[in-house]
């Protein structure tokens, strides 16, 4: 039912000719504009962005500080809303989600890495893990360790489910975040700089596992980064200037 | 999900131990202090043993008389006006007319002891449930006879006999008259007015005149419905018959107030009286009057609570944004809050239950109230359960809908880590 609904709209936006999305579209941005309204001054953080993101492809998104990029990936993953323009997420326009349905859809499609964790300090690592499935109702308490145990394994941190957050590195902690990502088995994950506050080894090892995670497992992958090395990793790299994409 | 919130919850109070002792002082002792004086209240008005069937019981202990030249008289009734017009009402079980309870002097050995009297009549006996450790009350025959009996309590069996066993058939003296106690009662305690004392007589033996005929006296009576249902009956042929009560001087009175109350409004008729003029029994603006002064006392804790509530949401912004993004809604994020809210609050309400306890043995222990015995029962522990689940709500809704309405995207923002 949902590849029927992903086709149907994919041979509408052929048709508008806003972007060429096959048949595999995970993401479609058509005109998005973001513009934030204070009493005396607007500003534009997206400018008309047309962008479409493949199933199973892995993107990079570059530019300079506060060209638009994390509010790009804000509107990709539900988490803010465009002032104009239409979001497709598999294939379903969700500009008219209530916030009961972005919730359930970012709980069951979407998975976040930030670039600052936003782990919570006060739960353990596994509970931290557990927490996209916690918002599953039909997913039982047994499974849901389960499925956090084997997130955790993922990511080679399997020792540490007892730990609490502060007592981890840096590369650690990205790396539960990244667990915790995965443990809900997101078709998409959202990273917004993920190894920006990490140095260069752990930098690598983060990359390596999200790499991994996109070879290996087919999972999307749009990653915000300022590292160009990073970024010629993957298989695109679209680069940003003041709120529009430029390559 | 509800241990992951409790395990939260514990830890968001660890960790900010002062604010977490501040809020929960103000729950503890403001529960505490309601609780007090709710157990005092349930003590003084409450179905408590001899008054048992008080859903049965009406009071009528208070007249009020209005001068033609706007003055007013407040007194209990005569003898003579409750055995006259009271005692001969057909809709109740049975009625008891007693005198008010007073000190008088009694001596053991050379040392003086004050004993509070009162006189009753048999009907008092068996209208109200007293539990007899030794002996019978006294019934009809000896109050016509105007037999020299007592009933006396326990503590006055220790205090004047120096034990509470055989004392039936001793003699004891009171007011230089000699009475033989015929029955040793559990002690009651003084709030209970209408049954309190420490020695009963029969009615005939006072020294008041009972046939004297005037309206204002120093008695009561205590009506008893044969149900509960019958209450509202009961009460139209006793203001029907206090109506055609005759004024002794017609030309200086006005009218006459008695009513026949339950017991709670039975005081409040008294207490509201400027507010009602008599008419009503005023329950309902006594009611009135002490739930505001009861939500007064805990708004003040409460708003701390969402004051200290709004605070910590703001430093939880990044972990309601995580679980925003990770797909908690609006409605989950404001259960989990209330959950946690109520915790805090529950934990503030068991103290406060802890705290009541003792306050009410210190206040029973000093014996500032004669035979006073607070305990916390469960009708009050439902109350401080209730109480408890208001503060809880009350604080937390407001915060947990401010912080649902959080886009994630800020609150992501508003987090450092």
């Amino acid at each position: 039912m949902t590849s029927t609904t992903a086709q149907s709209s994919s041979v509408a936006s052929a048709e508008i000719g806003v972007a060429t999305a096959p048949a595999t579209a995970m993401i479609r941005l058509a005109d998005i504009e973001k513009v934030y309204q204070t009493k005396t001054i607007e500003t534009v953080a997206l400018n008309r962005v047309n962008l479409t993101i493949n199933k199973g492809e892995f993107v990079s998104i570059m530019g300079p500080s506060g060209c638009g990029k994390s509010t790009l990936l804000s509107i990709m993953g539900l988490l803010d809303e465009p002032s104009s323009g239409l979001v497709e997420i598999a294939g379903r326009p969700v500009t008219s989600y209530s916030d009961k349905e972005l919730a359930g859809l970012r709980n069951q499609k979407i998975g976040f890495v930030f670039q600052s964790y936003h782990l919570i300090n006060d739960l353990s690592v596994l509970d931290n893990v557990e927490l996209p499935l916690l918002y599953r109702s039909s997913v039982s308490g047994k499974e849901r360790r389960q499925r956090a145990h084997a997130a955790l394994d993922k990511v080679g941190l399997s020792a540490r489910t007892n730990h609490f957050p502060s007592q981890l590195s840096g590369g650690q902690r990205q790396r539960v975040a990244i667990a915790r990502a995965l443990a809900g088995n997101p078709e998409l994950i959202l990273a917004d700089e993920p190894t920006g506050n990490l140095d260069s080894v752990m930098g690598e090892e983060i990359m390596d596992l999200l790499l991994g995670l996109n070879r290996n497992d087919g999972v999307t992958i749009v990653m915000v980064t300022h590292d160009e090395q990073q970024a010629q990793k993957t298989e695109r790299v679209i680069r940003f200037f003041d709120g529009s994409q430029v390559s | 999900m509800l241990l992951s919130y409790l395990k939260i919850a514990w830890k968001v109070l660890l960790r900010r131990k002062f604010f977490t002792f501040i809020s929960l002082f103000g729950i503890s002792f403001t529960l505490m202090v309601l609780l007090v004086v709710v157990a005092m209240f349930d003590h003084t008005v409450g179905a408590h043993a001899p008054e048992t069937r008080l859903n049965r019981m009406l009071f009528s202990n208070f007249l009020h008389i209005k001068y033609k030249d706007g003055g007013n008289q407040n007194t209990p009734p005569s003898y003579y006006l409750l055995d006259k017009y009271v005692r001969t009402l057909r809709t109740p079980e049975k009625v008891a007319i007693y005198s008010n309870f007073h000190a008088t002097p009694s001596y053991v050995g050379n040392s003086r002891l004050d004993l509070d009297v009162k006189y009753t009549d048999e009907a008092f006996w068996q209208v109200l449930d007293f539990t007899f450790q030794d002996g019978k009350p006294f019934g009809e025959a000896d109050v016509k006879a105007a037999a020299r009996v007592a009933i006396i309590n326990r503590t006055t069996a220790r205090k004047y006999f120096g034990t509470e066993k055989g004392v039936v058939g001793q003699m004891i003296e009171i007011n230089q008259t000699k009475f033989r106690v015929m029955g040793v009662v559990n002690d009651v305690p003084v709030m209970r007015v209408s049954s309190y004392a420490d020695v009963w007589l029969p009615i005939t033996t006072s020294p008041d005149d009972l046939r004297r005929v005037k309206l204002d006296g120093d008695y009561s009576a205590i009506i008893l419905a044969k149900t509960p249902g019958d209450i509202p009956a009961v009460q139209a042929e006793f203001d029907q018959v206090i109506k055609r009560v005759p004024m002794p001087d017609p030309k200086a009175m006005d009218h006459i107030d008695l009513h026949a109350d339950q017991l709670l409004a039975s005081y409040s008729r008294q207490i509201m009286s400027p507010l009602t003029d008599y008419g009503s029994d005023g329950t309902a603006i006594l009611f009135a009057i002490l739930s505001g002064i009861a939500l007064l006392f805990m708004l003040l804790p409460a708003l701390n609570l969402v004051n200290i509530n709004v605070s910590r949401i703001m430093e939880r912004s990044s972990e309601i944004g995580v679980r925003k993004a990770f797909g908690a809604t609006g409605g989950t994020l404001i259960g989990q809050f209330l959950v946690e809210n109520i915790f805090l609050t529950t934990i503030g309400g068991l103290l406060g239950l802890l705290m009541a306890y003792v306050a009410l043995q210190l206040i029973g222990g000093a014996q500032i109230l004669a035979y006073a015995h607070f305990e916390l029962n469960w009708r009050i522990f439902l109350w401080a359960l209730l109480v408890t689940l208001f503060f809880g709500v009350l604080s937390g809704v407001y915060p947990a809908f401010k912080m649902s309405r959080l886009q994630p995207v800020q609150a992501l923002k508003g987090g450092s880590k």
